[in-house]
């Protein structure tokens, strides 16, 4: 299992817990399985969030691998200029 | 982070050769996106809404379709909706029921010449019910303003919207508990700040020209930044195949974030294809402030308490930005980048993202984070003061660090916020004495930073010099900083190495140039592609030798055999090698494609002397000084470029940059005489100070540094204000009118 921290504007799908745990060994199974757990988060996550494992940026790479200690945070999808 | 980036002695990287498009630029010959022409060419008009808020009744074009010389004219019609998600996109691109804003397409246009297609757009006849408009963010919000769109209900708000508003979404930060903060504090202040939007205010204008052909295949010329984005949004606009469109980059006269989307381009495709010639579309300067992303406005409240020894207890921000007529004010990067800076027990931040009758926002250099640095840093100085504590020991007390669980979730690696900090107080420029009447101020800021989609080709010629294609416009000098990294992997000189921007069919998918994300993610993929052609030339060698690939080492522009049983031959140079590769294998190439991850956060600090005329409320800024973490600088004096760039339009937003709109709903001051950027007669020269903490996820350590420039200068400038008048300014820009009048009111105690 994986600790995933959640922004606050998505704890409204998780009963207002900040951290979430799921099973998931990779960037892509930790957002399939928020969105599976909390269908309504769903949403937000297709329309595109960045992760931030263990203090690096993350947004398109499916495959970055997680860790049971990892920490993991869901963050909107960052943008620049 | 990978050994040898704190040791690591480079050869190229570091220096400052001439710049590759330098004498391109400086004499004029440098082509631009307005200077693309084609035989037979057409050009291309836009007619726009002359209303902040219409419904669209009814579009007659026969008049102008009728008119001799014109060849085609588009609307909304021509850009059919389908569920691709470009919705909001295709609808700024043409209006469709209701015109959202001043300046929103309705129709466009291509005729033979200029005044044919100027003539045929006074042709056009648009049926207009003009609808209550609303440009405030804070009127905005009221229940009781006119609503843009029937679909937006404010997303993450609990209980669920149950009707329609302009406000599209809620996001919260943070960790702890900031009342009990507030509580633990000695000292609480609570201000609350408005923040005008600015334009990105790049010298060229969106230009691009189209050419369709009758087998429906289309190239695309414009000045971007991201050719790639440009296409996907062109081709879906027009239902056409990637593939069948292939778009080039020209050079661009700044982009700044401004250039990170499309406006003119798929009406363009639309005009070419409908008539069969090519088409330019050149933006006026009118067109540019009306019709292009501007950035947010903002209303924000922030409250910090702290100890009367310096320690932070409690901090709290409400951010309400708007961001034109469309979601995506970026209010949500905005609440994460506040108090981004500060180690802090008990942080939250609210922000909203709200919809407006303005353009729709386009991003600038960081964008959201001037607006709340502005609004943080000055009640963290006023903090400072009332403690009655040195501004920089303030912040170095409460600086994140690494380990530092930062406001908006993830734990800090290591981070060069105080670095910079300590930097910008050891210069000369904070000691040095001040005349009555002046003031000295400081801030700091942050931005994240990211990486992306990346594809480089690098390929070695028979003479041994070395062509690179990156799929990147080069917006801040990164054609240098490739060159340079390949001049250092494959230790060569930096003259034998030219890098181009490559057209879309030439290479995969590149994402935009944004974010500071070129030298970092660029860089990543360039540094590869050399070691992997570096793969190729020992690989080469060894054949020629006849010994294993695994004895064969590249050592300063050579392949060398190494180990006990290699043998004794003498080095084979970059060019020995290429100009056997007819003979020995073929073209010799290195190749990368990537999802850049792991670029580094990067936090600056600024300084600031500035003087107020107290009978005009005019600023001069005397003294300004920019510290900031670069990871590594590759070409140091772009670096410089970088701090220097951001701060100077850091500047014109902190005392004149703004939209004025009228009652009416339509910008008033759409030209460079009424909205005023700073010129250099303006300014002082720029210090700066690079750090060089390294970026663990980077092979050379680097971090973007083009975003964070912009954001410590309205906070630093709002600060040296207060020091040198007394009167803390809470609008921006602190243009003379609004100092002025703050000055007076000051006086007369109100």
């Amino acid at each position: 299992m994986v600790k995933v921290r959640i922004w606050g504007g998505l704890r409204i799908h998780t009963h207002g817990e900040a951290e979430v745990e799921v099973e998931a060994q990779d960037l892509r199974g930790v957002v399939a399985a928020l969105g599976q757990k909390y269908p309504e988060m769903k949403p937000a996550l297709d329309s595109g969030v960045s992760l931030s494992i263990d203090g690096r940026l993350y947004t398109n790479r499916w495959f970055e691998k997680v860790r049971p200690d990892s920490e993991v945070v869901v963050l909107p999808r960052i943008v620049g200029g | 982070m990978p050994k040898d980036i704190a040791t690591r002695t480079f050869k190229q990287v570091g220096t400052r050769p001439l710049r590759p498009d330098g004498i391109e630029k400086v004499t004029g010959r440098a082509r631009f996106g307005a200077d693309f022409s084609m035989p037979g060419m057409l050009t291309g008009r836009i007619l726009r809404s002359p209303h902040a808020h219409a419904r669209i009744l009814k579009i007659d074009t026969s008049a102008a379709e009728a008119l001799p010389g014109v060849k085609a004219v588009v609307t909304a019609r021509d850009f059919p909706e389908t569920d691709d998600g470009l919705h909001d996109i295709r609808m700024n691109v043409m209006a469709r029921e209701k015109a959202l804003y001043d300046g929103h397409a309705v129709a466009a246009v291509a005729a033979v010449s200029p005044a044919v297609a100027k003539e045929a757009l006074k042709l056009i006849r648009v049926d207009y019910e003009v609808l209550p408009h609303v440009t405030d963010v804070d009127e905005a919000m009221k229940p009781s303003a006119p609503v843009l769109h029937q679909h937006i209900f404010t997303a993450n708000e609990s209980p669920a919207a149950k009707r329609p508003s302009n406000v599209a979404g809620k996001y919260e930060f943070g960790h702890g508990d900031p009342e009990a903060g507030f509580r633990k504090a000695d000292h609480v202040i609570a201000r609350s700040f408005k923040v005008e939007a600015a334009h990105q205010g790049y010298i060229e204008p969106h230009a691009c020209v189209a050419n369709v052909t009758a087998d429906g295949q289309g190239d695309l010329w414009c000045c971007t930044q991201g050719h790639f984005m440009v296409r996907a949004i062109s081709a879906g606009l027009n239902g056409m195949d990637l593939s069948k469109l292939r778009v080039t980059a020209s050079e661009i006269g700044g982009g700044f974030g401004g250039k990170t989307t499309v406006y003119i381009e798929p009406v363009a495709v639309a005009l070419s294809r409908k008539a069969g010639k090519p088409v330019k579309i050149v933006m006026t300067r009118d067109e540019v402030f009306r019709a292009t992303g501007p950035t947010h406005s903002a209303s924000i409240d922030v409250k910090i308490g702290a100890t009367k020894d310096g320690r932070i207890t409690g901090a709290f921000a409400e951010l309400r930005y708007q961001g034109g007529a469309f979601p995506g004010s970026l209010a949500d990067m905005g609440a994460m980048a506040a108090f981004a800076c500060y180690d802090l027990e008990n942080v939250r931040t609210i922000g909203w993202d709200v919809v407006t009758n303005r353009p729709k926002l386009a991003a600038y250099r960081a964008p959201s984070a001037p607006a709340i640095c502005f609004a943080v840093e000055s009640v963290i100085d006023e903090l400072a003061r009332t403690i009655g504590m040195d501004p920089i020991d303030f912040r170095l007390k409460n600086a994140a660090r690494e380990g530092t669980l930062s406001s908006y979730g993830p734990t800090y690696q290591a981070i060069g916020l105080e670095a910079t900090l300590r930097a910008l107080k050891a210069h000369p420029h904070y000691k040095a004495p001040l005349k009555p009447g002046q003031g000295r101020g400081v801030a700091c800021g942050f931005w994240f930073n990211f990486g992306g989609q990346t594809c480089v080709s690098l390929n070695i010629g028979l003479d041994g010099t070395v062509a690179l294609s990156v799929g990147t416009p080069d917006i801040g000098g990164s054609r240098a900083s490739m060159s340079l990294m390949v001049a250092e992997e494959l230790g060569i000189p930096y003259e034998k190495v030219r890098c181009i921007i490559a057209d879309t069919a030439s290479l995969g998918y590149n994402d935009v140039t944004d974010g500071s994300r070129v030298t970092f993610s660029t860089g990543l993929a360039t540094i590869q592609a050399a070691r992997n052609a570096i793969k190729v030339m020992c690989a080469r060698a060894a054949a020629t030798w006849g010994i294993p690939e695994d004895a064969v080492e590249w050592v300063d522009g050579h392949a060398r055999p190494t180990g006990p049983n290699a043998g004794n031959f003498e080095p084979l140079s970059l060019a020995d090698i290429a100009a056997q590769s007819h003979q020995t294998g073929g073209p010799i190439a290195g190749h990368c494609e990537v999802t850049a991850e792991g670029a580094g956060v990067s936090f600056g600090a600024h300084l600031a002397d500035v003087e107020v005329d107290r009978e005009t409320g005019a600023v001069k800024v005397l003294r300004y000084t920019v510290a900031q973490d670069a990871g590594k600088a590759v070409h140091p004096a772009y670096v410089e470029g970088q701090y220097q760039g951001g701060a100077v339009q850091g500047i014109g937003w902190a005392l004149n940059e703004e939209y004025i709109y009228g009652h009416d709903g339509r910008l008033q001051n759409a030209g460079f005489l009424d909205y005023r950027i700073p010129v250099c007669s303006d300014l002082p020269m720029i210090d700066t100070l690079i750090l060089e903490i390294p970026n663990p996820g980077h092979p050379y350590g680097v971090r973007g540094v083009g975003e964070t420039p912009i954001v410590p200068p309205m906070a630093t400038i709002g600060n040296a204000i207060a020091a040198a008048t007394g009167v803390r300014m809470t609008h921006a820009p602190m243009s003379p009118p609004r100092i002025l009048k703050a000055l007076t009111e000051n006086q007369a105690g109100t």
